[in-house]
């Protein structure tokens, strides 16, 4: 009879009657102390900075998959980062659970489509979902740009339109945001810096 | 953020008011924590709840929502009745001694000027005296009884300890102390900092409130000093970069400003923002205004802005009025908008009154949410039982719910409260089939281009020539983008008292907004972010953590703008002689050896320009230096005055009880029909206030396990009285309703929350947490806003959700 080790505490903890299995020889082989590995050791780090409020921790995140073609990295650990100056390693309760939000159930994966008047989504692809909002945003422009003003001053606005931009996305994605928006003419465009 | 997290640590007194930093920005409050451990510093808290940074401050005085004016007007009345100013810093350095038009008035609480059916003012008195020279006349023995300071004093002298008492509810001797506590940093070589948040800005008069600590601050000399400084603490992780970038109804990159429709002439709307000095020896740094808008457009549309047609000047919209947000869901409500695009943007949450902001919301043809979460806003449309009580059949809207990517899953900078920019770096891949931001809008933007390219349509020109210099056109890149917005030269850009000596070559990306053109030479999509990404690389990404001044400046930790300067006006840190007032909080100081200013951080002033030059520290205000009297920059006064919220306990102003039109803001902008859901006191008797925990980030927190665990369930506070009086326990559920709509939720009952005396009768107040609503892990609760009014900050149009109306009632 092979038992291992962790089976022979679970014999032994079945019963007292049981436990006289080692007195009849039944005892595991060399007991081995199992050193589990330390899984950072084998993860790559990335800097990064918390996404809430705007203390701007530093971030390490630790992320398994060596990035090849077929290895996709998971985030398995985040912590603060101890260089950062500002937070110098420490973080709050939601920045110590920041794991969870990148893996929250609630992550949206694809993209949907509620047609007027329905109860449900329903999956589209980007290419048509791109499609589509581009006619809807095109022919209300069209319909609705306002080139002058009853005076008859040039003022080139579209507002029937708006647009609110997310103040928790980077200086990069802000940027063309606003260049776009004007370039259609927005004026009916803000951020969470309003409110 | 004027300073920024770190430098807290060199305070002498720390106040937080408007806040509640220990909550919601823990990890920066650890810099007050250190300021008090290693500098004997203390914190006041001023709130109308006993706070988790109440708990650990040395003085807390409850105060009623919405009152903060009172007080800190009252701190003004004690500085200047009590002589406790730092007096060569408020004549040397603001509008003290400058003289302001016999026209102007103040009387029962309204300016000159009002026009009571606009609720807004016709502001052209609201001005300095200007002399035959064409600047401001002055009096330096301050003696005048138009001078600023003369007028100051006898606008506050009537906020007098009792005033203060009566309207705010905050014992005077509470009051008192916290004022003589204040007053010890008008000595130079002490320093206070001014923490604030929401709690500031989500009022009728928000701004107002700022610009009364603004006030005492300058008052004290506290302004330009390590340690010093008006601090907010911005609520989301680029909140701050946003708004540097513009994205705002009226704004243009580095807070450049759209034109109005009266503006068709290109020189015009230059020369009235590029303000000429109003003083002698004046830099009056706007006066560059034409090559941060130049460059700007250079860099929108290329080539295609050139001189001939004013750097396509016409292209960019004009504004009739603001179209902030209240003002566009009140379009919407109208029926005038048809689309609505939501990037990371939750407003059926964080709108005001979500029953006008839902009914909005259903007469859109088409919106578009852009996120990396199931919002409730994304689900309006859906029947959420007693939490979203709605109709699908009944909505026609088409809704398109793209997935984005989160912050572990992208390139790209983020600008912090204290404008540092900074680099992060993308973990892994995003979940499923989710873009990120950029890819989104590239992917809806080329194909309306396309169209627009094929078939043509409305004013195509600034769509078809917008700059797309992209190596992947459907994915532009953060490392191009950034280079973009910090700028580069377009030509050989040379120095202007040597046309021989190029300081940049063409094509090399620019080191700083000191060497942009109005001639078209170089490009620059945001000025106050140029030289972030500059021949040198990436800034934005640099790590060295060395602190070599001892006063947590790090200047090669990052990037912060503008110019990589880490406190602004430090030139406000040294006397008029360029000594710095503290020697041991040494920013920057005037070394007459080199003829240039230095020290620990970027001189925010001309760096050559010696103290008996006489330029003033505030280089951005025609002036040079700083103001009390806000001019014509404010929409309800020159001078903050206490006005009720637009929902209050009391039938009138204390200050002004005959005078109804002064009861709350006289310029807060109301709509026609929202007057009818304002509540009154015999009604809705008690103040509530909402707030944020420390467990949770808005709406998104909701969504992860171990925020949902910490705190998974809705709940108000109330007050012992207000419990006992109500037969109110601990865990019971209450109904909490307002003339919007209500929330069910469990009751805490606290003596967090005191019950205060305000002008003769006892006020309660009850306190909201927002954090809850019908999408997420946590249990589902109800959307607070729910309970809010539809009315903003008459500048900001910031909605008043820190101080409104409600009843109580046990379920």
């Amino acid at each position: 009879m092979q038992v291992t080790r962790r089976q022979f505490f679970r014999i032994c903890a079945a019963g007292v009657g049981s436990s006289s299995l080692a007195a009849l020889g039944f005892a595991p082989g060399e007991a081995l102390a199992e050193v589990r590995t330390f899984k950072l050791a084998r993860a790559s780090e990335t800097r990064s900075t918390c996404p809430y409020c705007s203390v701007s921790c530093g971030l390490l995140i630790y992320s398994l998959g060596d990035g090849a073609k077929n290895a996709h990295k998971e985030i398995i650990h985040i912590e603060g980062d101890p260089d950062h100056p500002i937070n110098r390693g420490t973080l709050c309760p939601k920045g110590a659970a920041l794991l969870d939000f990148v893996h929250s159930p609630n992550r949206l994966r694809r993209p949907e489509y509620r047609a007027p008047g329905s109860k449900e989504w329903k999956p589209i692809s980007w290419d048509d979902a791109f499609s589509r909002i581009a006619r809807l945003m095109k022919d209300d422009r069209d319909k609705n740009f306002i080139a002058t003003n009853e005076k008859g001053e040039t003022v080139n606005r579209w507002v029937s339109t708006g647009m609110l931009a997310a103040s928790a996305s980077s200086n990069e994605t802000g940027y063309l945001t606003q260049k776009i928006a004007r370039s259609l003419g927005m004026l009916a465009f803000d951020n969470q810096a309003r409110v | 953020m004027t300073n920024h997290w770190v430098d807290i640590k060199n305070t002498d007194l720390v106040l937080i008011m408007g806040g509640n930093a220990a909550e919601a920005h823990p990890c920066g409050f650890k810099w007050v924590t250190e300021a008090k451990a290693h500098r004997k510093a203390k914190l006041i808290v001023v709130d109308p709840r006993f706070t988790r940074s109440a708990a650990v401050s040395d003085f807390y005085a409850p105060i009623r929502a919405g009152t903060d004016i009172a007080f800190l007007g009252g701190v003004i009345n004690y500085l200047l009745s009590h002589d406790r100013i730092h007096h060569e810093y408020v004549n040397s350095y603001t509008d003290f001694s400058f003289l302001v038009k016999d026209e102007f008035g103040f009387e029962d609480g309204i300016y000159t000027g009002y026009n009571p059916e606009k609720r807004s003012y016709d502001k052209s008195t609201w001005g300095y005296q200007i002399g035959s020279d064409g600047f401001v006349v002055t009096d330096p023995t301050l003696q005048n009884p138009r001078c600023v300071y003369q007028m100051m004093k006898a606008h506050y002298s009537r906020y007098t300890p009792d005033m203060v008492s009566s309207i705010c509810g905050t014992p005077r001797d509470d009051f008192l102390k916290i004022c003589g506590m204040i007053a010890e940093t008008s000595a130079p070589d002490k320093a206070m900092t001014v923490m604030y948040a929401l709690g500031w800005t989500q009022h009728t008069q928000g701004s107002q409130m700022i610009r009364t600590a603004a006030m005492v601050q300058m008052l004290l000399g506290n302004i330009g000093v390590a340690g010093g400084g008006m601090n907010a603490l911005r609520g989301h992780s680029n909140i701050q970069g946003l708004t540097d970038l513009g994205l705002l109804s009226n704004l243009l990159p580095g807070y450049m400003t759209l034109p109005g429709d009266g503006e068709q002439d290109y020189q015009t709307y230059i020369d009235k923002r590029a303000f000429k000095p109003l003083r002698p020896g004046q830099l009056s740094y706007w006066q560059n205004y034409g090559k941060f808008f130049v460059s700007t457009m250079k860099a929108w549309y290329g080539d295609a802005a050139t001189a001939e047609n004013n750097w396509a000047y016409d292209w960019l919209p004009k504004l009739d009025k603001g179209y902030d947000l209240l003002q566009v869901f009140e379009n919407m409500h109208q029926g005038k908008v048809n689309g609505y695009i939501c990037q990371g943007f939750n407003p059926l949450g964080s709108a005001p009154c979500k029953i006008k902001v839902s009914n909005s919301l259903a007469k859109l043809k088409y919106m578009v949410i852009i996120d990396p979460l199931a919002t409730e806003t994304s689900e309006f449309w859906q029947n959420h039982g007693e939490y979203n009580d709605v109709d699908p059949a009944k909505i026609q809207t088409e809704v398109f719910r793209l997935p984005s990517t989160c912050f572990a899953e992208e390139d790209g900078s983020l600008v912090n409260s204290g404008r540092w920019l900074q680099w992060h770096w993308k973990a892994a891949d995003p979940p499923g089939d989710a873009k990120n931001d950029q890819d989104i809008m590239a992917g809806i933007f080329l194909r309306i281009r396309e169209m627009y390219r094929k078939d043509g349509g409305a004013f195509p020109d600034p769509i078809l020539n917008l700059t797309w210099k992209h190596r992947q056109p459907a994915s532009p890149s953060p490392e191009e983008l950034a280079k973009e917005y910090s700028g580069k030269a377009l030509k050989d850009v040379t120095d202007p008292k040597d046309a021989t000596k190029v300081l940049v070559k063409a094509g090399e990306q620019l080191n700083g907004f000191a060497e942009l053109r109005d001639d078209g030479s170089t490009s620059c999509g945001c000025w106050i972010f140029s030289g972030a990404w500059s021949e040198k690389g990436n800034l934005m990404a640099r790590r060295d953590n060395s602190d070599p001044f001892g006063i947590g400046q790090t200047l090669n930790w990052a990037f912060s703008w503008p110019a990589n300067r880490r406190i602004l006006y430090n030139r406000a840190s040294c006397d008029p002689s360029g000594k710095p007032y503290d020697p041991t909080r040494k920013v920057i100081a005037w070394d007459a050896a080199t003829g240039k200013w230095g020290g620990a951080d970027i001189p925010d002033f001309k760096p050559d320009s010696a103290p008996e030059d006489g330029m003033s520290p505030f280089i951005m205000n025609p002036e040079g230096v700083a103001r009390f009297f806000a001019l014509d920059k404010m929409a309800e006064g020159p001078f903050p005055e206490h006005y009720e919220p637009m929902e209050s306990p009391l039938a009138a102003n204390p200050l002004h009880p005959k005078n109804d039109k002064a009861r709350a803001n006289p310029a807060a902008r109301v709509f026609k029909d929202d007057w009818a859901t304002f509540g009154k006191p015999d009604k809705f008797p008690y103040v509530c206030t909402t707030y944020r925990l420390t467990e949770h980030f808005h709406f998104w927190t909701k969504h992860v396990r171990l925020d949902a665990i910490t705190q998974p369930e809705q709940f108000v506070e109330i007050g012992e009285e207000l419990a006992r009086e109500k037969g109110i326990k601990a865990g019971d559920h209450v109904r909490v309703k307002s003339n919007r709509g209500f929330i069910v939720a469990v009751a805490v009952v606290t003596k967090r929350i005191r019950t205060l005396d305000v002008a003769g009768k006892k006020v309660h107040t009850v306190g909201v947490p927002i954090h809850w609503g019908f999408m997420g892990i946590a249990k589902n609760g109800y959307l607070t806003n729910t309970l809010t009014p539809f009315v903003g900050d008459a500048n900001t149009q910031t909605p008043e959700f820190k101080a409104f109306l409600v009843d109580v009632e046990k379920v």
